[in-house]
């Protein structure tokens, strides 16, 4: 973890989360620091993905606060939201690209809405943003015209357009091969060495919390709480939970 | 020569030497506000024609990132555009190979289109039209495949899914269907009375509203209305679950989608529509009644007598007949557009849009149909 300084860059203090009447996670407090690769982990329906979507804003909280690069980003105003929504960048599980798009449209689409570069600089710099994708040639093409895994790099190029300070992930490598997964892993990690940027990943998958989170926290469906948090290599290696060692290890209950 | 720009957090030095070279050195923290505003004044001043080497320094940058990278490659377009040599120095080691690898033209220039003149538009629309009128026929063999096999065994046919599309199609349908069809026939009885009061002929205000709201309007009126609600709405449902893989996924279990999703909604619609029809009729001939009675001191007696009088049964059969058959052609194409649909959210629009108005066309051109026939066979 070198390199990390202990900047809590997202902090969730007493958070309650849920849809309608029923709750899913209770009182959740914990923070992610600036620069680090910080995954959430739960078993299928603990509300990762609804966490995920408190996180970036699109819902609020039941109860608590959760605070982004310095903005309260429960109770604010749209006007800070929009400002805390430049920050940050996610990678939908499925790419969520729009169909009726080219590529470079999609990327360029951010760019053009929050900046006033002149066009041919926004031709350059999605042509750097698909050049770190790998996608280097592909502006022209349409989203329905992709592989997964390149609607997937398409869809990271787009969450980084604007440069982001945060980058969140909703299952990155769902629907990938092996290989494409470690490849999105190794662009996760490398992105996140070369520009700094802070990483919130939302998975179940062990190969990939292995090579690039390096603090996790595990959510629990049955009590409704986080059970576990740590690196995940010394949670696999010294955890008693047995759902915690169940997860890591791979074994039924 | 010497010159310095400044804007925000960072700035540019630009030194001119004799040799026609011009350096700059780019100083402080860029993003993307400063990296927009930097271009807009450094590129005019170094476009001059007779610049012969441009290097750029980016060793007082604070922190490289995407946004610098992006002002040392527009600089080093600048650079081509006027014949300049062009150098960057001070680059860290992740952004130096995005000086190499990412073209400053562009790499897959496309190919010149030609314009279109009317005439190749002309024959692409034809084509298409051939091959949608193939499509077409493809399926109308496949609904008559589906049909073959459900009358062979009939407990295939999803009862459950029949029940929901009738509610879809016509329960839900009543509120606009009766709202619509009342007022076709009090504005129709208006514009009659207005006309049949100088000849004393107030009653046959009645015969005109019956017969033409049995016989054309009712079937009509209610067709369109049909299109629009529910032959949307196959396209689609039908749409949205072929892009999202439902349709294949019922033909690898081994069923006929056509027979499992169209069969129940033909059924519900060929069922229900006659039904609203004859609903549209009656509140049609009351809307009438209603103007008669208000304005025309006709009794609702004589009015309903006269109705009557007027309408025979065959009237009412051909109207709520020829309902039958728009009811099959709106579920025939309000199902095959969505059937139609191929790639993502936009198509799923077209096809509905186009289920509404091909669905309005064909109840239109089988109406006209129906005409002729009654006119030489009546």
């Amino acid at each position: 973890m070198q390199g990390v300084n202990r900047r809590p860059i997202i902090q969730v203090a007493n958070v309650t989360i849920g849809h309608e009447g029923e709750t899913l996670l209770e009182n959740l407090c914990f923070e992610v620091y600036e620069g680090e690769i910080f995954a959430v982990l739960g078993g299928s329906g603990c509300g990762k993905s609804t966490l995920l979507k408190h996180l970036i804003g699109l819902m609020l909280p039941q109860t608590g606060h959760i605070t982004i690069d310095g903005i309260q980003i429960t109770g604010c105003n749209e006007e800070a939201l929009r400002q805390v929504q430049q920050r940050i960048g996610v990678l939908f599980q499925s790419g969520a690209l729009f169909g009726s798009m080219t590529i470079a449209d999609n990327v360029a689409l951010p760019i053009r809405q929050y900046t006033v570069l002149p066009e041919e600089a926004i031709t350059t710099l999605v042509r750097m943003k698909l050049h770190q994708v790998n996608l280097n040639g592909y502006e022209t093409y349409l989203p329905s015209e992709l592989s997964g895994g390149m609607k997937k790099r398409a869809g990271l190029a787009r969450a980084i357009a604007l440069s982001p300070k945060i980058l969140f992930f909703d299952e990155p490598s769902a629907g990938l091969d092996p290989i494409l997964a470690a490849e999105l892993d190794h662009l996760i990690v490398h992105i996140n060495a070369t520009l700094g940027t802070t990483m919130v990943i939302v998975t179940h998958d062990l190969q990939s919390i292995f090579t690039v989170a390096q603090r996790v926290i595990v959510l629990d469906r049955v009590t409704k709480s986080i059970i576990a948090h740590g690196n995940p290599l010394q949670l696999r290696d010294e955890s008693t939970d047995p759902f915690v060692r169940g997860f890591f290890h791979r074994q039924p209950l | 020569m010497q010159t310095s720009i400044a804007c925000g957090r960072c700035s540019a030095e630009l030194v001119k030497t004799a040799d026609h070279m011009m350096t700059v050195r780019l100083h402080g923290d860029i993003d993307a506000s400063t990296a927009a505003a930097l271009l807009h004044d450094l590129v005019p001043r170094i476009s001059e024609p007779h610049c012969a080497h441009i290097a750029v320094d980016f060793s007082g940058i604070l922190r490289q990132s995407d946004w610098s990278t992006l002002v040392g490659l527009e600089l080093k377009k600048t650079a081509v555009r006027i014949g300049a040599v062009f150098t960057a120095t001070g680059v860290s080691a992740y952004y130096s190979r995005f000086f190499q690898e990412i073209p400053i033209t562009d790499p897959h220039p496309l190919p010149p289109q030609h314009a279109d003149t009317a005439l190749t538009r002309f024959g692409a629309a034809i084509l298409k039209l051939g091959s949608d009128l193939v499509l077409m026929v493809r399926f109308v063999g496949s609904m008559c495949l589906a049909v073959g096999s459900l009358v062979r065994t009939p407990k295939n046919l999803r009862i459950d899914d029949t029940f929901t599309a009738m509610q879809r199609i016509g329960v839900d349908a009543l509120p606009i269907v009766g709202l619509i069809s009342f007022l076709l026939g009090l504005i129709m009885a208006f514009m009659a009375a207005v006309q049949l009061r100088m000849f004393g002929a107030n009653i046959y205000v009645a015969s005109l509203v019956s017969l033409a709201m049995t016989r054309e309007l009712g079937p009509i009126m209610t067709a369109i209305i049909v299109a629009g609600r529910s032959g949307s709405a196959f396209a689609a449902e039908i749409g949205t679950m072929k892009i999202s893989d439902e349709i294949d996924a019922l033909t690898t279990m081994g069923f006929e989608p056509v027979e499992f999703l169209v069969m129940p909604k033909l059924i519900a619609a060929a069922i229900v529509v006659p039904l609203l029809v004859l609903y549209a009729d009656l509140l049609g001939i009351f809307g009438g009644l209603v103007v008669g009675v208000g304005m025309l001191d006709l009794t609702a007696a004589s009015y309903i007598a006269q109705t009557l009088k007027t309408i025979e049964v065959f009237d009412v059969f051909w109207g709520v007949g020829k309902a039958g058959i728009f009811a099959v052609l709106i579920t025939w194409i309000g199902c095959f557009r969505g059937f139609q649909v191929r790639g993502g959210a936009a198509a799923v629009g077209a096809a509905t849009t186009s289920a509404v108005v091909s669905g309005i066309f064909l109840i239109i051109l089988a109406d006209s149909v129906f005409a002729v026939i009654l006119r030489y066979w009546g």
